[in-house]
């Protein structure tokens, strides 16, 4: 197993008040202070760096623009950085944003000096960016899939072929690649693809034999998109293995369940207050030309729908809440048809978050709790999953430094240690012990990674996921 | 979309054009005349279509990437869809034709003329696109969700009567239609946005064309300051403005619009 280390390095400092009124994307920045912000990014660099010493296998992070939620607005400064400053572990980047970097042959360059600086300990991964990270770069939507697709072209060539060579794509024109500076390892640093579960994405990594993390979605749903992976990999005449799969789990310890849980719950607005309730506004999220057809057609159900609920979607959703309710939930905040009702009531729409908080602890969206209160549940995750790789997911919200660090110490010296147990036991090999791509299909009939049965075992013993 | 008397005055026809088939809304009889609709699409046959049609053969092309009509690889700017119409016109022998052009199909109408005024007989634009305002801009509409960006662009929805029949509706059939030809209109101009900076420049090649601009003193899409950047260059073109309008003075004047449109054509 390839255990990793994440957070979102969020400006704790925000006011919740806006991020309730706003969302993830457009805050004013004259709440944001560089003086904090530059205190926050070393803090955040040198927790990478115990993270190392306390025995994670690598450190992942990710990039966003123009939000509280992450301050990692330039993920390859950081990278860079951690190239230099630590020792051992793999710098995991998910991902580049390709579409909206305007010039692939630069962050060829860029990830390559990464690459060589940390003695090739990078981990390469790409993301399409959500909706609002289009605007923040300008990048133009519509063109979304053809950059993605394009500009990783142009990486890999440019790792991979010798120059000086020409390209000339639709979007990317250039009249001589032949960079030095490229990657140590060979023919490039792996690449592991993040996402929320589009079945094209999925679909794609398997053809390219690229492991998918999926970013901290229900299990269910996930099985059935390893599943997905599993039949793409099929067609490309392979058995995918645990090395094909990754998966990013919010987790928070601490000393007792109260002090965790209370920490925890600042997860329901994610980063900086932010997130998971709370993601954003439609007309950023949803760009021209930026979403797959089914997924306007459900957007186009919510806009136009007469009788559409127009009241927080949070609302009423603390008790006997199942899975699919909170996933509707999700999707309706983030089309944020109830908003159109009028200006938001922001103490009620903060107590309604916080009080949907068990329900999404129920669903495993959080594992919260003492050592002894996260490691069945943990097992249960890695039980239906089976990932060769798992991220945790800790400390979003405005968590002090001290219980930041604590976090850190109490999973990496009291729950790392069972999860890699659990890892050998059920067999989670990671893309550095096996190469995903390399096992031979067997038979006719793929065999599948991940099972619902242990959720169903579960279910039978609680009412948790009904 | 049917006129009151309960028989469609129009009829969808496809034209192949290079490597596309073109759908081509026909309706009326008379002289031609060449309408280019806007950035969310045809809003269907509505009152003033008819009215015209009553003189005139309206020829509706949906353009490529927009309602029934394929998107094409190729085209991927207002100066290449205005050469993809010129080809249209020459093939089907329309030109010298009379042409209206509404908001992003103004423009589209405008940048023929910059490439070859002769097309036209007459020209009527409407609130047209394309040129950067000198003051202001114009409505960041990617901005904004389809449906508020339809209720930006009349001064009073309630007082405009064919505003539920814009599009046919607002539900989610509509709504999808809308989706796709903001992804279009995004293909297009999301940057510069809604504007060419060479247009101003080669538009003075029409100062001869007849030309009527209209505009509605509310426009809150593109600002109305615009006409006079129109007028600079198109040295003969008249400008009509009416008040307590918006961006559709089709449907929020359409009475005034009919008689206005109806004697520049004569």
């Amino acid at each position: 197993m390839h255990l990793m280390y994440f957070t979102e390095r969020p400006y704790r400092y925000v006011p919740n008040d806006e991020v309730i009124k706003t969302g993830f994307f457009g805050i004013e920045n004259r709440h944001f202070d560089p003086v904090k912000g530059g205190q926050l990014l070393n803090e955040y660099l040198d927790e990478k760096v115990l993270a190392e010493e306390l025995g994670f296998d690598g450190v992942m992070l990710n990039e966003h623009h123009d939000t509280a939620f992450c301050m990692g607005s330039v993920m390859d400064v950081e990278a860079s950085i951690l190239a230099r400053i630590t020792k051992k572990v793999k710098i995991v980047l998910l991902g580049n944003p390709l579409p909206i970097v305007g010039n692939p042959l630069r962050l060829a360059e860029e990830l390559g000096m990464i690459d060589m600086i940390s003695g090739g300990r990078l981990v390469a991964g790409w993301v399409r960016g959500g909706g609002s990270e289009q605007f923040a770069s300008n990048a133009n939507p519509a063109f979304n899939r053809e950059y993605f697709n394009e500009a990783h072209e142009v990486v890999i060539q440019a790792w991979t072929r010798p120059g000086p060579f020409r390209y000339e794509g639709k979007h990317f024109h250039y009249r001589f690649i032949d960079p030095w500076c490229l990657p140590i390892q060979k023919p490039h640093p792996p690449i592991w693809i993040p996402g929320l579960l589009s079945p094209e994405t999925v679909m794609w990594c398997a053809q390219h034999r690229y492991p998918y993390i999926a970013l901290a979605t229900f299990l269910e749903p996930t099985v059935e998109l390893w599943d997905i992976y599993r039949d793409a990999a099929a067609a490309e005449g392979y058995q995918v293995g645990p090395e094909n799969f990754g998966y990013l789990q919010k987790v928070y310890v601490a000393e007792t369940d109260e002090k965790a849980r209370e920490i925890a719950k600042w997860d329901m607005f994610g980063g900086a207050g932010i997130g998971y309730s709370l993601f954003g506004q439609p007309q950023w999220m949803f760009p021209p030309g930026y979403n797959s057809k089914e997924a306007t057609r459900r957007i186009a159900r919510q806009f136009t729908d007469p009788h559409a609920d127009k009241k927080s979607p949070w609302a009423g959703l603390a008790d006997g809440t199942t899975t699919s309710k909170i996933a509707d939930a999700q999707v309706k905040t983030r089309s944020a048809v109830w908003q159109d009702s009028g200006p938001i009531d922001v103490e009620a729409t903060r107590k309604q978050i916080f009080e949907a908080f068990p329900a999404v602890e129920r669903a495993m969206q959080v594992i919260c709790g003492t050592p002894d209160t996260v490691i069945p549940k943990l097992r249960t995750v890695l039980e239906v999953l089976r990932p060769g790789i798992f991220a945790f997911w800790q400390n979003d919200g405005p968590i002090s430094k001290e219980d930041r660090l604590n976090n850190i110490r109490l999973i990496a010296k009291e729950v790392m240690p069972a999860v890699r147990e659990i890892g050998r036991e059920l067999g989670l090999t990671s893309p550095f012990e096996v190469k995903p791509g390399s096992r031979p299909l067997k038979g006719n009939r793929p065999e599948s990674v991940g099972s619902l049965e242990p959720l169903q075992r579960l279910n039978g013993q609680t009412t948790a996921h009904a | 979309m049917a006129s009151g008397n309960g028989h469609q005055e129009w009829r969808e026809e496809t034209i192949h054009v290079d490597d596309l088939d073109l759908t081509l809304i026909k309706g009326g009889s008379g002289r031609p005349l060449l309408v280019l609709h806007e950035e969310l699409g045809w809003p269907g046959w509505l009152k003033w279509n008819s009215t015209l049609a009553q003189r005139h053969l309206l020829l509706i092309p949906q353009h490529p990437g927009f309602g029934r009509t394929p998107r094409s690889e190729w085209i991927s700017s207002v100066r290449d869809l205005a050469g993809f119409y010129a080809r249209y016109l020459a093939e089907q022998n329309l030109a010298p034709i009379d042409a209206i052009g509404f908001s992003l199909g103004g423009w589209i109408a405008a940048e023929m003329a910059a490439c070859n005024p002769s097309q036209f007989r007459k020209l009527v634009l409407v609130a047209p696109m394309g040129i950067r305002p000198r003051e202001g801009v114009i409505l960041d509409f990617f901005q904004l969700m389809a449906p508020k960006h339809l209720y930006a662009t009349v001064y009073d929805p309630d007082a405009t009567p064919e505003f539920d029949n814009l599009y046919g509706g607002q539900g989610p059939e509509q709504f999808e239609g809308w989706e796709e030809a903001r992804a279009q209109t995004a293909r297009l101009a999301w940057t510069p946005f809604m504007h060419n900076p060479s247009l101003p420049h080669l538009l003075g090649i029409a100062s001869n064309l007849s030309t009527l601009l209209i505009w509605g003193k509310e426009d809150r899409v593109v600002p109305p300051t615009v006409a006079a950047q129109f007028k600079e260059v198109m040295k003969s073109a008249r400008l009509v403005t009416f008040d307590r309008c918006g961006h559709r003075p089709e449907v929020e004047r359409t009475v005034d619009f009919i008689r206005e449109v109806e004697a520049f054509l004569e």
